[in-house]
């Protein structure tokens, strides 16, 4: 997004995550994982509830040291950099929360300005600007003074995801922003994602377990899995559907359907103790 | 209804038979229902240990009209002793929405690996992992001071980052809030230390130097010390709370990833607050505490308001005073030290706010007591 950045930059991935291991304790959560997310890619990291997502995503905006492995920012190491550059680094990066984590002690355009106000030497009208046009985005126009606590959860999502956006980030991480939303936000929410990819090139990670997203809108994706304990699958969600042969990586893809059917089927003509 | 009366008139039952010598059938019969008296598993398990020749076990549930988890239970305890002991148990003859039920509950597994934490580890282990853990827990709160230091020399410098306002509103929450409970306690600890004393002090006639005694207890002491407790109870409990419940939210992490130090935003405005309340509490508390003490003094023993005031000025020093001052000021950086680790380093579950409170005000308690012992100590020496 920055067009004084006209370096070679492009070449390479804008965010590398090279042989990343990550505990809690000795407990492992995730071991050997490599990707890369070309700048102004929509990437999406897939896997079943509890097998790390989040923990990844922790460990990709520098809340939690990985246990081995690096994670670099264009060509950056993230992780052996000092405060100062981690800081620069997090300048750029717009996150969302899987829970939102809005500050409660503040209103929601206190929210969406404290980030502008912490970076930028804009003046409060102009914030407040800002502030509105964000909200507006996400559908909360006119909700700036209330607080987090007086929104119902979908709308404190999407104001956390105003809040992320405030910066107009190089990049956004989102940790199931679908979640808590109705089909048709969520929906809009695609269209949003993909609007900022095209406007501003934005590097876009999301954490989703929602297929239908998910097919809309990654142009690439890796999938975590909780038993073997690293990635197992990687690359375009319709590519990996048509051509992966893992039966895991399939069944996330299909909802594990064509299994649930038989079954279904089987039941139809055995015995059922409520029909008799 | 007419369902209903029928399956209580048909409790569950059930019987064996062996229609091959190594396959052990179950007919299951009746209503299984939670709060029926049903056919314990035992019996059946007792059976199937009789006989070694037996190889399958097999189910016939034709005659079974109702079923609910206690069926299930029962299924889980005879699944569970055949598979130990090395013998085959088919499904097939169940009804087929109790095999898709442990279907499901089998295939519905959380990752493996969390199991680690029920095995238990020798004592060695046990005892070499919670000295490595106390020794981190040590230095982070070293970690911990020092970033509050910095933090603090930053705040000199003008270059720290928190609002304004937060300041203010915890400065409101924090002293005139706290006003009653302070009155309350510290007209009651003067009444006291009034009453102990002048029974004493009648015993030489010397009743007029009660007033000594309350004023030097309460500046020096007293005042201080009761205003740290009711602050660390009140105000130290509810930082730790507060800024638990945003280590849960994620809120803090928010604040990092934005580059903004929690500690900045959050401890600092918290501490300043109570350093810039808490001599002023205690200045407060002292008074009442003095007026506690006067209401005894001239109210029933009859000393003259003029009597017990000349008394009152002529024995506090501004030594006396200040003494209690400086410490009450430490004793804010203590409690506002103490909640906003606690509050900070509060885990994700839904007990870890109410941990973080009860740490947050043990520790406090614990180190303005230790605290004050030591400024006794020193002030002995120094002979003020
Ligand atoms: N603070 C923590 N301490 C210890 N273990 C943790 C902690 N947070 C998460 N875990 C463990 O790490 C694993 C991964 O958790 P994580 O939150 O990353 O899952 P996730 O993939 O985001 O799941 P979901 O889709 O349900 O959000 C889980 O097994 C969890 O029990
Ligand atoms: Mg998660």
């Amino acid at each position: 997004m920055n067009t004084s950045n006209n370096e070679p930059r492009e070449e390479r991935p804008h965010i590398t995550v090279h042989d990343l291991t990550m505990a809690y304790g000795s407990h492992v959560v995730m071991q050997n994982l490599s990707f890369s997310i070309q700048r102004g890619e929509i990437f999406v990291v897939m896997g079943g509830s509890g097998c790390g997502k989040s923990t990844l995503m922790k460990v990709m905006i520098g809340l939690k040291y990985p246990q081995k492995g690096q994670v670099y920012y264009g060509d950056v190491n993230f992780w052996e950099s000092d405060q100062a550059l981690r800081n620069r680094v997090l300048r750029n990066i717009g996150i969302l929360y899987q829970r939102g984590a809005l500050w409660s002690s503040m209103t929601i355009g206190e929210n969406v300005a404290l980030p502008l106000e912490e970076y930028t030497d804009l003046s409060p009208s102009r914030i407040s600007e800002i502030v509105s046009f964000k909200l507006s985005l996400v559908g909360l126009a006119g909700f700036e003074e209330y607080y987090p606590a007086e929104i119902s959860g979908g709308m404190a999502k999407r104001a956390a995801l105003a809040r992320a956006m405030a910066l107009d980030p190089e990049i956004l991480f989102f940790d199931e922003p679908s979640s808590g939303l109705d089909p048709v936000s969520a929906r809009l929410l695609d269209d949003l994602i993909l609007e900022l990819r095209e406007s501003l090139q934005t590097t876009v990670v999301v954490v989703s377990h929602d297929l239908e997203s998910i097919f809309a809108i990654a142009d690439n994706t890796v999938f975590l899995d909780a038993e073997t304990r690293t990635m197992i699958a990687s690359g375009n969600p319709k590519t990996l559907l048509a051509e992966t042969r893992d039966p895991k990586v399939r069944r996330f893809l299909t909802r594990g359907k064509p299994d649930i059917r038989k079954n279904r089927e089987r039941e139809k003509d055995t015995y059922c103790p409520e029909n008799e | 209804m007419n369902n209903l009366s029928e399956r209580q008139a048909a409790p569950g039952i059930m019987n064996f038979d062996r229609p091959v010598p190594d396959i052990f059938r179950i007919h299951l019969g009746g209503v299984w229902e939670i709060g029926q008296q049903l056919p314990s598993a035992g019996q059946v398990q007792e059976l199937i240990a009789a006989d070694p020749r037996i190889r399958r076990i097999v189910f016939d549930s034709t005659a079974l009209e109702g079923w609910d988890s206690a069926l299930i239970i029962f299924l889980t305890k005879i699944i569970e002793s055949g598979t130990k002991a090395g013998i085959a148990v088919e499904r097939t003859g169940l009804p087929s929405g109790v095999q898709r039920l442990f279907c499901l509950a089998s295939t519905v597994r959380e990752p493996g690996g969390m199991t680690s934490h029920a095995t238990r580890e020798p004592l060695l282990a046990r005892i070499g992992e919670r000295t490595l853990g106390s020794l981190r827990a040590s230095a982070g709160v070293l970690d911990f001071i020092g970033e509050a230091t910095l933090a603090f020399f930053r705040l000199l410098g003008a270059t720290a980052r928190f609002r304004w306002a937060d300041l203010g509103l915890t400065i409101q929450e924090c002293g005139p809030g706290a006003l009653p409970i302070v009155s309350l306690i510290s007209a009651l600890v003067g009444i006291i230390v009034a009453f102990v004393g002048i029974v004493q002090l009648r015993v030489f006639g010397a009743e007029v130097y009660i007033a000594d005694v309350v004023g030097i207890a309460m500046a020096r002491e007293m005042g201080a010390l009761m205003t740290a407790i009711i602050m660390m109870g009140r105000t130290g409990a509810a930082f730790a709370a507060q800024l638990g419940t945003m280590e849960v939210n994620e809120e803090i992490d928010a604040f990092r990833t934005l580059g903004i130090s929690p500690m900045e935003f959050l401890v600092m405005p918290r501490i300043l607050a109570l350093v810039l309340m808490m001599p002023l509490l205690c200045i407060y508390s002292d008074i009442v505490g003095i007026l506690g003490g006067a209401l005894i003094g001239i109210g029933m023993f009859d000393l003259s308001v003029t009597q017990y005031y000349d008394q009152t000025i002529q024995a506090l020093t501004l030594t006396q005073l200040s003494i209690g001052i400086v410490k009450s000021a430490v004793f804010g950086v203590l409690i506002a030290l103490s909640g906003c680790y606690y509050g900070i380093h509060c885990g994700r579950s839904a007990s870890a706010v109410g941990n973080a409170a009860t740490s947050a005000v043990v520790t406090g308690i614990v180190l303005i007591v230790v605290t004050d012992g030591i400024f006794a100590v020193i002030t002995n020496a120094l002979w003020i």
